[in-house]
């Protein structure tokens, strides 16, 4: 989850683009597979040309007009947030964790979509704000504003590129596909469907794309439980298999960091995920929260991400389960279970020609769970024995069942889930790059038409820098570590300035710009401080038993509670705004807009009520 | 969506019907010259009747969403 940059995961899992390059292609796509693919190529850009039109005023390019009705915003809302690294990373992680990875999904996102729906959205929406950094703007101020639209925007650009190589790399290793040529034609493709119908033209696109997500990857978990002998016999060759039905728990295991394979505690899992950086992404990234105000009016704002929430609890479906199938139904090709392992296990057995090689790659699989008898097969370096990593559970689940055609389709599954990702960030850094920093910072005069082509232009020099992104990535690999963790960095802090200035009256604009700075701060040098002393995970975490996915679950804490704690400091001894000024920006101080009565069936209410019911459910039942 | 002449819901019926057609097409195609591919469960024929949900899926939307009707 969290998007194109897997918000959480960001530094927390082992994206894809790290997958080993050296292995054949896990699959050959015939005519009719290249087919579906180029129909899905050839649809985008008509789209982005039909589009055009109605896309010549600001508000229509930069907001789509505010025309969406709920369903459009709510499924473009889950949609932008829907990459394929991240199906792919998390069927991997399901693979290696077991349901655990579900949280990413559940406890990591459901309640921070329905406080965004309930709670923030009338403000946002009431404020006719632009952007996220636009309320910073109205309520903090110009600082706060431009602190947080620089880093947001320079997030969106690299983020883009990491994704763009990722997904290069992805298509490499499933399909031998030239790394250029994939850049290049999926940034091509966004850059002009994108920068001809703006966020209209993005919003089509990720309602198209969610469409083909859930058409091209749900017949794997459908064939796979077939075959797997439905639940009870998927859940039994597990336990027979590995030995522990550890798999199969959300928080039973979560008491300690040592009794889970996540190394994880749920208090992390509560507070860190649930609470920092799932509200923090969800409520205050404006990738995704431009997508809402969108909405047509304050009814539909609210609904679209109570309406994302029924999609996102099914998620897990596409994803969780197809890699806790890849567990038990994988198979080597003579017929013994194909066992995954990490991405530098894969590397390192990448050539074992030479003695030495043969010893590095022995010494790494002896820390997996491969059998004696499948790492003698891998020494020996016979054909067929070529080790695959967590992370091709999807793809090799998907070749295991689709033939022509609907290889296809999954395919442009993935490929779909890489572009709306894409146009998600592109579309996002052209709206707080002309509003947020181009026209109060650079020219506050220019016309409506002028910032439009200011749009425009920001899109294709966005793909243009996102490319540039690509390729730095593609020649450092190191530096990727660090652009991923960029996002961790500002999420944290934001949400801790947007939630107290959203309600709390007393919070001043000084206090405001102070408290995000130093969250950042506090995020950053916790981030280089476990970097050059990786003992120091244990101080951020508060156990010897964490791992680096705790890391980034507390390190959101601290920095959250440093934004809090400052904001609140500071505004007690500065002089806070009159009350009236706050009007559309604060809670207790704005008159929201009486809506309408509506029928029981299209009230928010009662639909973020069934989705807690069955959000508490679905946490009993697996727990 | 209001205003915008023609539907998302109608652009993703004519994906769903193309695709549809192609691959129950590749479906048929099978059943009468048999598997083209090596894939697990081949006996189900999954292309037949995945490719016929896409073409029912998409020719409702189509019918649903044509432009001059009225909008969603």
């Amino acid at each position: 989850m969290f998007g194109s940059v897997p918000a959480s995961i960001a530094a927390t899992h082992s994206v894809p683009a790290l997958l080993a390059l050296s292995a054949a292609p896990l699959a050959h796509l015939r005519p009719l597979d290249i087919a579906v693919v180029a129909i899905y190529f050839g649809m985008v850009v008509w789209i982005g040309f039909y589009l055009k039109g109605k896309s010549n005023t600001s508000e229509e390019f930069f907001m789509a007009g505010r025309e969406m009705t709920a369903w459009i915003a709510g499924l473009s809302f889950v949609s932008a947030n829907m990459g394929s690294l991240e199906l792919m990373g998390w069927a991997g992680s399901a693979y290696q964790y077991g349901i655990l990875a579900t949280h990413w999904y559940w406890v990591g996102a459901i309640p921070a979509m329905l406080f965004l729906g309930l709670v923030m959205m009338p403000f946002y929406y009431v404020s006719k704000t632009h952007s996220v950094p636009g309320y910073l703007d109205l309520r903090f101020g110009g600082h706060a504003r431009t602190l947080a639209a620089v880093s947001f925007a320079t997030e969106m650009i690299l983020m883009s590129g990491v994704n763009m190589f990722a997904m290069a790399v992805v298509m490499k290793v499933v399909l031998g596909w030239d790394i250029t040529f994939s850049i290049l034609v999926s940034s091509v493709a966004v850059a002009l469907y994108v920068g001809l119908g703006g966020l209209r033209s993005a919003i089509f696109n990720e309602v198209l794309q969610f469409v083909l997500i859930w058409g091209g990857a749900m017949l794997v978990p459908i064939l796979g439980l077939i075959q797997a002998g439905g639940v009870a016999g998927l859940k039994r060759q597990i336990i027979q298999n590995m030995h522990t039905d550890t798999y199969f728990h959300l928080w039973r295991d979560t008491g300690h960091f040592a009794d889970n394979p996540m190394g994880v505690h749920w208090t992390g899992i509560v507070l860190g995920l649930g609470f920092v950086i799932s509200f923090g992404y969800w409520t205050t990234d404006f990738l995704v929260v431009q997508r809402v105000l969108a909405a047509h009016n304050l009814r539909a704002a609210r609904m679209a991400p109570i309406i994302g929430s029924f999609f996102k609890m099914a998620v897990p479906f596409i994803v969780i389960l197809p890699g806790l199938l890849g567990l038990v139904l994988l198979q080597n090709p003579d017929g013994s279970r194909r066992q995954l392992v990490g991405e530098d296990v894969v590397k390192t057995c990448a050539t074992v020609t030479s003695a030495s090689e043969q010893s590095a790659c022995s010494n790494a699989m002896s820390k997996t769970k491969l059998t004696p008898d499948a790492q003698k097969k891998v020494l020996s370096g016979a054909a067929d024995t070529e080790l695959h990593s967590y992370n091709e559970a999807l793809p090799l689940m998907m070749v295991r069942y689709c033939g022509p055609g609907l290889l296809g389709l999954g395919i442009t599954a993935l490929i779909a889930g890489f572009m709306s990702g894409m146009a998600g960030n592109v579309s996002a850094f052209s709206t707080v790059w002309t509003y947020d920093i181009y026209k109060p910072l650079i020219n506050k005069k220019g016309s409506d038409s002028h910032y439009v082509a200011v749009g425009r232009m920001a899109i294709v020099i966005g793909v243009a820098v996102s490319i540039g992104a690509a390729y730095l990535v593609m020649n450092a690999h190191g530096i990727m570590d660090y652009v991923q963790a960029l996002f961790s960095f500002f999420i944290a802090p934001l949400l801790g300035a947007i939630l107290l200035g959203m309600f709390w009256k007393r919070a001043t604009s000084i206090a405001g710009f102070l408290g995000l700075l130093g969250g950042i701060l506090t995020s950053v040098g916790m981030f280089i401080y476990v970097k050059f002393n990786p003992a120091g995970l244990a101080t951020i975490a508060l156990s010897p038993d964490a791992k680096p996915m705790a890391e980034n679950l507390y390190r959101a804490l601290w920095a959250f509670l440093t934004t809090a704690i400052i904001i609140v400091l500071v505004s007690l001894v500065t002089k806070a705004r009159p009350v009236a000024e706050l009007d559309g920006l604060v809670y207790g101080a704005t008159k929201l807009p009486k809506e309408p009565p509506v029928a029981f069936y299209k009230n928010e209410y009662m639909w973020a009520i069934l989705v807690v019911l069955i959000f508490a459910t679905l946490n009993i039942l697996f727990w | 969506m209001h205003g915008s002449g023609i539907p998302i819901w109608f652009f993703i019926g004519v994906l769903m019907f193309v695709y549809g057609v192609l691959i129950l097409g590749y479906g048929i195609y099978e059943v009468v010259v048999g598997p083209l591919a090596s894939v697990q469960l081949a006996e189900l024929h999954t292309p037949i009747w995945w490719g016929a949900i896409l073409l029912a899926v998409g020719v409702l939307y189509i019918v649903k969403f044509r432009p001059g009707r009225a909008s969603n």
